[in-house]
């Protein structure tokens, strides 16, 4: 593996509700090196983008408590002062959203919004900001971009909103970009679209990338290797082809089978039983226990770390493994 | 051949956009034509903008028709039928929403909400109506004794069981199921799809299945519709479809479904839907169609039976 | 059937039994643990108890003048003094209350009933919308105040007059609000599974709209009670308001105004008395927009 960039040690979040705290993700590690491309997949409730946002503390600090350790390139990020962090955020790790509709500031031209992220960390002035503005809009392959600058927010499609946020988040040309989400609320062909997109950026500026997605199927495009999370935890930890081939966890095993195929006509879907528990209702020791079908006598009372599996694998559960090591 | 219960002959719906000034017509669905036979389930697929959730709405009566006919059990809806004539149509045709969460009143006790229909219909002890929603919580897989608690209790998979049942209550023949499948997790959605099927087995339901995943219509339909901006582009029987897409829409359509270990990229459709206002002036699909010729963009192909099924393309 | 005994079920077996989460008792539960409720909550009470027990803890007579004990200042005898009459200034402020409260909690109930139905018409049956908030708009046109003078020169000033006057003014206010969650509520597919089902415009408005308008209404009315007693306050001042020889803490502080320097307490204490309740209804008021809130919800 290249040079960390950016090492995750027993990420832990919790959220003050007037319940008291809540436990919301817990026991997350996980390394990206340069160049790297990480899927994130889970359900509803897995904790998937509240890990995502916990790098670069996007959470309403009052309400949140995180623990363990967020290392960029040897610095533990939970421990940045407001303005390191502020310097850190858009400049070396950017972020994508879900939803551009409500990340793009109705009232300001392209223009200003993609030269706002310019202007604080490059010290760059009005026309030099334009220019690189239309630059990045060609990037994404937004049409005539010289003119497209000077619309609004609404004048664009959702496909293009989308295009805007990616060159936004590009601006400054991150080492990471995080996409939480960021097809979700697309059409097909046009998530298609942004995907391709995606990749050819990577490829172009050597941007590592963490892709955040219930999608299985649009994970396994993307990425290299896939972190599987379930209430809370990340239960599996492979290379993509690698969790295909042989998911070692129920859970990623039914994930997948559950994705409809497109390539027979089956009638009838295998699923997998029960639903995801609520973040107050975990069960103690293995979180998927009650919906497994291989679960033993000791699932539902042992607490797993992620075992080594080989092969840069890793999984929560005893299933597939003999030699019973936890990861280092 | 079973009997066809939903006939849709050249249905098109406009609205009117834009307040004072320029008002547009905007042709959200535009000559659209289907049947569903009884069991049936018609896939209707499309992305935004394509109509298909207009077309759900014309057939249950929510929005009329602003062209064409809709026959329903041998009752036929005209632009100018009124409200009246869905009275006998109500019970028969019900709905299953989208967002789970916004489909129940979240202060009303699930058992009052599938009660509803029951008692609007009325003719029913309130003895006679408990017994029915118990019968109904069970026949969607949920327990009896859950029937006083509110929505907020149950999770999303759970609710649209709920909802299932609320439409199931007055033992329609029709069932309209807008993205029924959409908001849930992946895992969640095989669930409800196979609880579907399973009652379509059982009391021998017809469905409009309409959503934007692939995926998720292959899975629960016989024969699918593929929409798209607002006119029917394909129409054929699920394995024609997956197997041998004709439009290249369709065919764009389906190579744009991500999954695992698809080896080969096929390319990216490039382009956006047309505006519904300002429609291209041959084929709709000829903006963005890698085959598209000058022909395709001067004349709009109509729908025509090819090989057993309907296609609208001028290369097929 | 496997999946349904986890999620709800796993956490609570058991025969089956009527669910205590109604959104309503959760509502209260949060509101019970919200500190400025509580603490705008206990206030009011106490001063509902004060008003309540004022023959047993007052000399009984508000306006029992007494010549030889004008203008005293607070004292064992006199706790708020008495005034340029010699009645007991703590009898009448006790007695006031009974008066605003009477005045706030009438109007709050009459405009949110009155304001409720314009406004679930006027959201409902759309043709209705315009022509109703119309005759809204006119009415908030005009200040409360001048409303006031107008109803208390027809009907003489009494009681009625203050309260009719200032639920007129706060109908539009109320009207308002319902209509623009009644507008939200009309749109959810939980009211277009009613239609679908054949409901009539009047079970969709009772069971579906109304109910889910209640939560906001009941802010607005918090609001509205305290605007009510500070206007009976400001219009009794002004001597359009409840007539004297009633006490009513508004005109305890307009009789005290021509005595501000050598008998301060006169228009301290009633003055006391409107904020403290004021403040106490808009801390619940404020404890309730809080708590019925939808952004509050966490989500996993």
């Amino acid at each position: 593996m290249t040079d960390k960039l950016l090492d995750v040690r027993d990420l832990a979040v919790s959220f003050r509700t007037d319940r008291g705290w809540i436990p919301a993700v817990d026991s997350v590690n996980f390394t990206l090196g340069e160049g790297d491309a990480l899927g994130i997949v889970g359900e509803s409730g897995s904790g998937k983008s509240v890990t995502a946002l916990s790098l670069l503390r996007l959470h309403a600090e009052r309400n949140t408590r995180i623990e363990g350790q967020v290392l960029w390139r040897g610095r533990d990020v939970l421990k940045l002062s407001r303005g390191q962090l502020q310097q850190l955020r858009g400049s070396e790790i950017a972020m994508v959203f879900q939803d551009p509709i409500h990340t793009l500031n109705p009232v300001l031209n392209i223009a200003d919004q993609i030269g706002e992220s310019l202007r604080i960390h490059q010290g760059m002035t009005g026309a030099a900001a334009r220019r690189r503005a239309i630059e990045l809009l060609d990037t994404v392959r937004i049409p005539d971009a010289a003119r497209r600058v000077n619309d609004y927010p609404h004048q664009l499609s959702g496909g293009q909103r989308q295009r805007v946020m990616i060159a936004i988040a590009i601006a400054c040309q991150p080492k990471l970009l995080i996409a939480d989400e960021p097809t979700t609320a697309l059409d097909v062909t046009v998530q298609a679209q942004i995907m391709e997109l995606l990749r050819q950026l990577r490829a172009d500026l050597g941007m590592s990338v963490i892709l955040i997605s219930h999608d299985l199927g649009l994970v396994s495009e993307f990425a290299d290797r896939v972190m599987v999370m379930y209430a809370g935890q990340p239960i599996e930890m492979a290379p993509v082809d690698a969790l295909f081939d042989l998911p070692l966890h129920p859970y990623s095993d039914g994930l997948i089978s559950a994705i409809p195929d497109l390539d027979s006509d089956l009638d009838r879907l295998p699923t997998i039983a029960g639903s995801i528990p609520e973040p107050t209702r975990r069960p103690a020791g293995c979180r998927f226990a009650p919906r497994c079908p291989h679960q033993k006598a000791d699932c539902r009372n042992t607490v797993l770390p992620m075992l080594e599996a080989g092969g840069g694998r890793a999984v929560r559960c005893t299933l597939h493994v003999t030699d019973k090591r936890a990861v280092a | 051949m079973t009997e066809t219960i939903v006939s849709v002959r050249n249905l098109t719906r406009t609205f009117v956009q834009g307040g004072a000034g320029g008002k547009q017509l905007l042709k959200a669905v535009e000559d659209v034509s289907f049947d569903i036979r009884r069991g049936e389930t018609l896939g209707l697929v499309g992305e935004s903008g394509s109509g298909k959730s207009t077309i759900g709405k014309v057939l249950v009566g929510a929005l009329p028709p602003s062209e064409g006919t809709v026959d329903l059990f041998g009752t036929r809806i005209t632009p100018q039928s009124r409200d009246r004539a869905w009275k006998p149509l109500r019970h028969r045709v019900q709905f299953v929403f989208q967002d789970p969460h916004a489909a129940l009143n979240p202060r009303m006790r699930v058992g009052q909400s599938i009660a509803e229909p029951l008692e609007v219909k009325g003719g029913m002890s309130r003895a006679d109506r408990h017994a029915r929603v118990e019968e109904l919580m069970e026949l969607v897989g949920l327990p009896p004794n859950f029937l006083d608690r509110f929505p907020h209790e149950f999770s999303g998979g759970q609710r649209q069981r709920i909802v299932i049942a609320r439409a199931l209550a007055l033992n329609p023949d029709f069932v309209i199921c807008d993205e029924a499948v959409a908001s849930l997790d992946v895992s969640m959605q095989a669930q409800i799809i196979n609880l579907l099927k399973d009652l379509q087995d059982r009391m021998g339901l017809s469905y409009l299945f309409i959503a934007h995943d692939l995926a998720v219509v292959r899975a629960a339909s016989h024969r699918i519709a593929v929409l798209y901006a607002g006119q029917v582009v394909e129409l054929a029987q699920r394995s024609d479809l997956y197997q041998r897409p004709l439009h290249p829409y369709t065919r764009a359509l389906l190579d744009a479904v991500p999954r695992a270990r698809k080896r080969q990229r096929p390319p990216v459709l490039g382009g956006e839907v047309p505006s519904l206002l300002n429609k291209p002036r041959g084929c709709n699909f000829s903006t963005r169609c890698p085959l598209a010729t000058e022909h395709c963009r001067q004349v709009e192909p109509a729908l025509r039976e090819v090989e057993g099924r309907q296609v609208a393309c001028h290369l097929v | 059937m496997t999946d349904a005994t986890h999620g709800v079920g796993a956490a609570t077996p058991g025969p089956a039994r009527v669910s205590t989460n109604s959104p309503m008792r959760l509502a209260l539960r949060r509101l019970m643990r919200h500190r400025s409720f509580r603490v705008g909550l206990v206030m009011l009470l106490l001063i509902v108890l004060l008003a309540w027990a004022a023959p047993w803890i007052t000399n009984g007579t508000p306006n029992a003048t007494s010549v030889r004990v004008r203008f005293t200042p607070p004292s064992l005898d006199y706790p708020f003094g008495t005034d340029n009459f010699g009645r007991d200034l703590w009898t009448r402020v006790v007695y006031g209350a009974r008066v605003s409260l009477w005045i706030g909690f009438t109007v709050a109930l009459l405009s949110a009933f009155f304001g409720g139905i314009i406004g679930v018409c006027a959201a409902w049956f759309r043709r209705l919308d315009s022509l109703l908030m119309r005759i809204m708009d006119a009415l908030m046109a005009f200040p409360a105040i001048l409303l006031a003078i107008g109803v208390s020169a027809v009907l003489g000033p009494q009681l009625s007059s203050v309260i009719i006057a200032l639920t007129s003014a706060y109908i539009p206010r109320c009207a308002r609000m319902v209509r623009a969650s009644a507008l939200v509520i009309r749109e959810q597919d939980y009211v277009e599974a009613a239609r679908i089902s054949g409901a009539s415009s009047l079970r969709i408005i009772l069971r579906h709209i109304l109910p889910n308008c209640l939560a906001p209404l009941l802010v607005t009315l918090t609001f509205v009670f305290a605007y009510a007693i500070l206007a009976e306050a400001t219009l009794s001042f002004l001597g359009i308001g409840t007539p004297p020889p009633h006490a009513s803490w508004g005109n305890i502080v307009a009789q005290g105004r021509d005595f501000a320097v050598e008998a301060w307490w006169i228009m301290l204490f009633p003055g006391l008395a409107i904020s403290i309740s004021a403040l106490s209804i808009n801390l619940m008021g404020d404890g309730l927009r809080d708590v019925l809130d939808p952004r509050l919800k966490i989500e996993g």
